[in-house]
């Protein structure tokens, strides 16, 4: 009785800031000029491109962060259990800090003068053209969404028994075989969890191909032109949000024919 | 199990205490006067300036809350979707136009603004607001193509420059489709509030081929750019070339010869404000000539009020890049209100621009 209480703010958080907007976006994206239409559908197909575009900015940097997450999250996981914390600790550091300032810091850094071109220059190389380029949008992105890869991938690997390891290599299994057969099966929810944290709000971010990208649209910015703007289109807007809504859905539900553990619990 | 109850009931607590300040946050008292104006568009205690606002509430009582917005286009957003309680605005003449046209603005009680009187003739009865009624001039200002005399083979005169493939890579652009467009249509020689599709049309290929050449699209970054040597030229706003220039002294502007946008950002109250009274103290209070000279001497921005540019020293009176000359004034465009469908078309065509 007493939980059931507890969990009414949840609920009342949930219906004010997750269904209601959800209905509103339904609704505006099949609204037409009489009505009932798909007509917002035809405008936003004209914005495939963009959207295949931010699919494939998503994926690079989600393979990225896997790369880099893999190896990080492993170490830690092996380390005496304060230095782990202490690891820990320095990831979600820089999570403190606004989100917007560290895609600011990030402009300063990889100027034509920044930061890392003056470094360059004390050796007589550069200066390189880094800001205002694909690579910079992508950087930004494994940047901002790297620790929502290493979090879930070291909660998987602390729970390893280093005794498992021990008998794989008492077994005869070299450090590799160890890795592909024993680590790799165990942390595999882990990867699954932290694709689905780092893709979904990977392709729909917005502000940091604006800041770092040469001008062009990412499908964040374009929703976000369609609802704040000289001319603004609720129904487009929607529209194009809802197929990714969609397209998401459809790809956590692959990733989860994957996994035979509940990622859908993980997740929430 | 008592840990995870105690967590739980934190969470649940969190939760109850950012719904009820949300709701809560709409309040405020009869003394809150709500502003929403540009970034760095006011003496208020920022980057060292002095406190305008601090001194208003000291010697009014009023309790004042500054928001911000990046362009009038989001303004208007705001201010249309009814989400915001607000007070004040500082929208640009061409927005000032479509707000009052569509009923988002409220006629002013000049009863209550004796200073007035200051406003220069030459501001008043503008075709943004023909009789006055809704809007106090703020500041005007034209803008100019800004570049660093250092990274530019010899000294642009023309919108053309920014065209030039020798500086691929090494311009910027407007991240706002009124401006950018009116940057083409002035290379191509039409007017800026053009209504015409063929010649949108033809400043939207313009700008297609611009964006081969243009290292972003940029607002306020354009500061840090332009300030730190990142890029070569920067079409901008006057009076933020004052302030990049006391930081970059190798930066210098011109006004092209094709022309350039004449701009007035006036003051105006939004139907609907909790608190016209107050909005009006303030409009007057921001027109007194000791405050108003404070103010502009740090915004660096051109005044409308002709006792504060009395004030103002013959250096700042004497510079062409906030008071320019005839002959740029003479060619100089202001923005008028497109109508829904022109508006249609270039957000259209703006977003061709971005997208392809």
């Amino acid at each position: 009785m007493k939980t059931k209480k507890l969990s009414v703010p949840y609920l009342l958080w949930l219906a004010i800031f997750v269904v209601v907007p959800l209905v509103f976006v339904v609704y505006f994206a099949f609204q037409g000029k009489n009505g009932f239409s798909f007509e917002n559908y035809v405008t936003a197909a004209k914005y495939l491109p963009t959207l295949g575009k931010s699919l494939v900015y998503a994926l690079e940097s989600t393979l990225v962060c896997l790369l880099l997450a893999y190896p990080t999250a492993y170490i830690f996981s092996r380390m005496r259990t304060d230095r782990q914390k202490t690891m820990l600790l320095l990831i979600m550091l820089p999570m403190w800090m606004n989100f917007l300032l560290r895609i600011y810091s990030l402009t300063i850094i990889l100027e034509k003068n920044g930061l890392v071109n003056k470094i360059f220059g004390l050796f007589g190389l550069g200066p390189f053209n880094m800001m205002n380029t694909d690579g910079a949008v992508l950087l930004g992105m494994v940047y901002n969404f790297l620790p929502f890869m290493i979090l879930p991938l070291y909660s998987v690997m602390s729970k390893i028994n280093g005794r498992l390891l021990e008998a794989s290599a008492d077994l005869g299994a070299s450090a590799l075989t160890t890795l592909r057969r024993v680590v790799f099966p165990l942390s595999f929810p882990g990867i699954v969890t932290g694709i689905i944290m780092v893709f979904i709000p990977a392709a729909s971010t917005f502000v940091i191909s604006q800041r770092l990208g040469d001008g062009s649209m990412l499908i964040g910015d374009l929703i976000e032109t369609f609802f704040i703007g000289a001319y603004t289109n609720f129904g487009v807007g929607s529209a194009i949000s809802l197929v990714l809504m969609v397209l998401m859905l459809i790809f956590i539900g692959v990733l989860n024919l994957f996994d035979n553990e509940d990622v859908g619990d993980m997740l929430i | 199990m008592t840990k995870t109850r105690l967590i739980s009931l934190l969470l649940a607590l969190v939760m109850l205490i950012s719904c009820t300040t949300l709701l809560a946050g709409c309040g405020g008292g009869d003394n809150q006067i709500v502003i929403y104006n540009w970034g760095q568009y006011m003496s208020d205690g920022s980057d060292g300036s002095e406190d305008l606002i601090a001194r208003f509430e000291e010697e009014t009582g009023y309790d004042v809350v500054l928001r911000f917005y990046e362009s009038n286009e989001e303004l208007y957003g705001l201010l249309t979707s009814g989400a915001i309680q607000c007070d004040l605005v500082i929208p640009s003449d061409y927005m000032i136009a479509r707000l009052i046209e569509e009923g988002y603005l409220d006629k002013i009680d000049y009863a209550n603004i004796p200073n007035y009187k200051y406003i220069m003739d030459a501001y008043k009865g503008m075709a943004y607001d023909p009789t006055d009624a809704y809007s106090v001039p703020y500041t005007w200002g034209t803008t100019c193509l800004i570049y660093n005399t250092k990274m530019v083979k010899e000294a642009p005169t023309s919108w053309n420059a920014l065209w030039d493939t020798d500086y691929k890579g090494n311009v910027l652009m407007f991240r706002n489709s009124r401006d950018a467009f009116a940057i083409a249509l002035q290379k191509l020689g039409y007017s800026i509030n053009t209504t015409n599709e063929t010649e949108l049309r033809a400043a939207a290929a313009e700008l297609r081929t611009l964006k081969a050449n243009w290292q972003g699209l940029v607002m306020d970054e354009t500061f840090e750019k332009m300030e730190g040597n990142n890029a070569a030229m920067a079409p901008y706003y006057a009076g933020d070339f004052i302030t990049m220039q006391e930081v970059n002294p190798d930066l210098d502007y011109v006004h092209p010869v094709e022309g350039v946008n004449i701009f007035v950002d006036a003051m105006c109250v939004p139907t609907g404000a909790r608190n016209k009274a107050g909005a009006e103290a303030f409009i007057n209070y921001m027109l007194e000539p000791e405050i108003g000279k404070i103010n502009i001497e740090y915004i660096a921005y051109s005044t409308p009020n002709s006792a504060v540019y009395d004030l103002l020293d013959a250096e700042t009176k004497n510079n062409p890049a906030m008071y320019p000359a005839e002959d740029v004034l003479a060619k100089a465009e202001a923005f008028s209100h497109w109508p829904e469908e022109t508006n249609k078309l270039v957000s259209e065509l703006w977003l061709e621009v971005t997208n392809g």
